[in-house]
């Protein structure tokens, strides 16, 4: 370290008892009220989920889908999204390395394909809200807002099945109370599983459904969703979204650095220490992921 | 600058992503199976395969924050006036909000 400046007593701002710039310091004091901010926002979910205890949706039916497949696979997207995050968390670590070394272009290089995974990342989180919000099996909800999902053989089927229609056709779909009672009703080998997620068969089914149904619900919003409790689709777009804010800001911000990288600012400057505080704060963005990653799909 | 002799070459940030990457595929291959044992055996409130995920992720984590993050190699009074707010503060919230949770979910019943 510099000796230049200890003449300056230790209070009056010339010692560094932290042997860290200012600069990176102030990224690590902000990244601490995000963490905080962020586990703030995963134990709201951690309350509801704990109050709702078996009405909650689990995640294994929800989150199935996988692009250009068919079928269910839970986890594989996300396990994916994991994948893209990691490895440019890895790329990241590679620029800041090469940074210290003062190889401008290899900077270039992993910066760039750090920028890329961000990219990634987004997409994926797109095309995840997309089919969240559109919606899979459809469901139908209680007067007293509970959601129950239409079944057969004791397992998960779909409202599109009991119809006879293609859910994913591209179009708009919408089904009234009656014309789902009326084919639950002539379909004997249809049930349901309800909100507690025990299974109902057909003749209890019916009754169930006779008494209760109120409407059908397609996909999710804010007000309330298919896949169970109300209050999950408000933290899932919540949760995620305010995280893929975070990643969307993080990869303008290093778009910003790799322009700076690219004039040669921090090659005049003499160090790359930019490229390690928004390495920091990108190393951040995946940290989060890890946590959201167990507590919204794995949990 | 902090890059001291053990960080020349590149092949502790690649250790670093096998270890994530393994994991990862663990946590996610459990999680399809859900093994039954794990998931029937409850420990401190929620099943053990749970607990599991937890203690993965924060190992998954500690990798991320000690080594990206490069707070390992920081100075201890740095690497303690990050860790601790976050060491204290989170469990703390999270003890008082599941509980409350708990209670939450009793009284609805």
């Amino acid at each position: 370290m510099s000796q230049t400046t200890n003449e300056i007593s230790n209070w009056g701002g010339g010692n560094r008892p932290y042997v860290a710039s200012y600069g990176k310091l102030m990224m690590w004091f902000f990244l601490i009220t995000d963490a905080l901010t962020f586990s703030a926002f995963l134990s709201g979910y951690g309350f509801s989920r704990f109050k709702y205890g078996e009405v909650w949706p689990s995640a294994e039916d929800v989150f199935t889908h996988f692009p250009f497949l068919h079928g269910d696979h839970p986890l594989l997207f996300v396990a994916l999204m994991t994948f893209i995050l990691i490895m440019s968390s890895v790329t990241m670590v590679l620029a800041v390395n090469y940074g210290h070394k003062m190889q401008k272009k290899k900077v270039i290089l992993w910066l760039s394909l750090t920028i890329v995974g961000g990219f990634m990342f987004l997409g994926s989180q797109a095309w995840e809200w997309g089919h969240f919000i559109h919606g899979d099996k459809a469901a139908i909800q209680t007067h007293t807002l509970e959601v129950f999902h239409i079944a057969k053989d004791n397992e998960l089927s779909s409202v599109y099945e009991l119809m006879g229609v293609d859910g994913h056709d591209g179009t708009h779909h919408h089904f009234s109370v009656e014309e789902v009672g009326e084919a639950l009703h002539s379909n004997t080998e249809y049930g349901i599983r309800i909100s507690d997620k025990t299974y109902l068969d057909h003749e209890a089914a019916v009754k169930y459904y006779d008494k209760n149904a109120q409407e059908v619900l397609i996909g999710a919003n804010l007000h309330n969703n298919e896949y169970g409790q109300g209050l999950f689709a408000d933290y899932f777009f919540f949760i995620t979204g305010f995280h893929g804010f975070h990643v969307f800001s993080g990869v303008i911000i290093l778009l910003i650095i790799l322009i700076n990288v690219i004039k040669g600012t921090y090659e005049k400057r003499g160090h790359y220490e930019m490229v390690e505080k928004v390495g920091l704060y990108w190393h951040f963005v995946d940290l989060v992921w890890v946590f959201v990653f167990t507590f919204f799909y794995l949990v | 600058m902090a890059n001291n002799d053990e960080h020349k070459g590149n092949w502790w940030i690649w250790k670093v992503f096998w270890i994530l990457l393994g994991v990862t595929a663990f946590e996610v291959a459990l999680g399809i199976i859900q093994p039954e044992y794990l998931v029937g055996t409850k420990v401190l409130g929620t099943s053990l395969l749970n607990q599991i995920f937890i203690i993965l992720t924060l190992v998954k984590a500690g990798y991320i924050v000690m080594i990206f993050m490069h707070l390992g190699f920081e100075k201890n009074s740095l690497k303690w006036t990050i860790l601790l707010p976050a060491l204290i503060l989170i469990p703390y919230l999270l003890f008082i909000i599941l509980t409350e949770g708990d209670y939450a979910s009793i009284m609805m019943q």
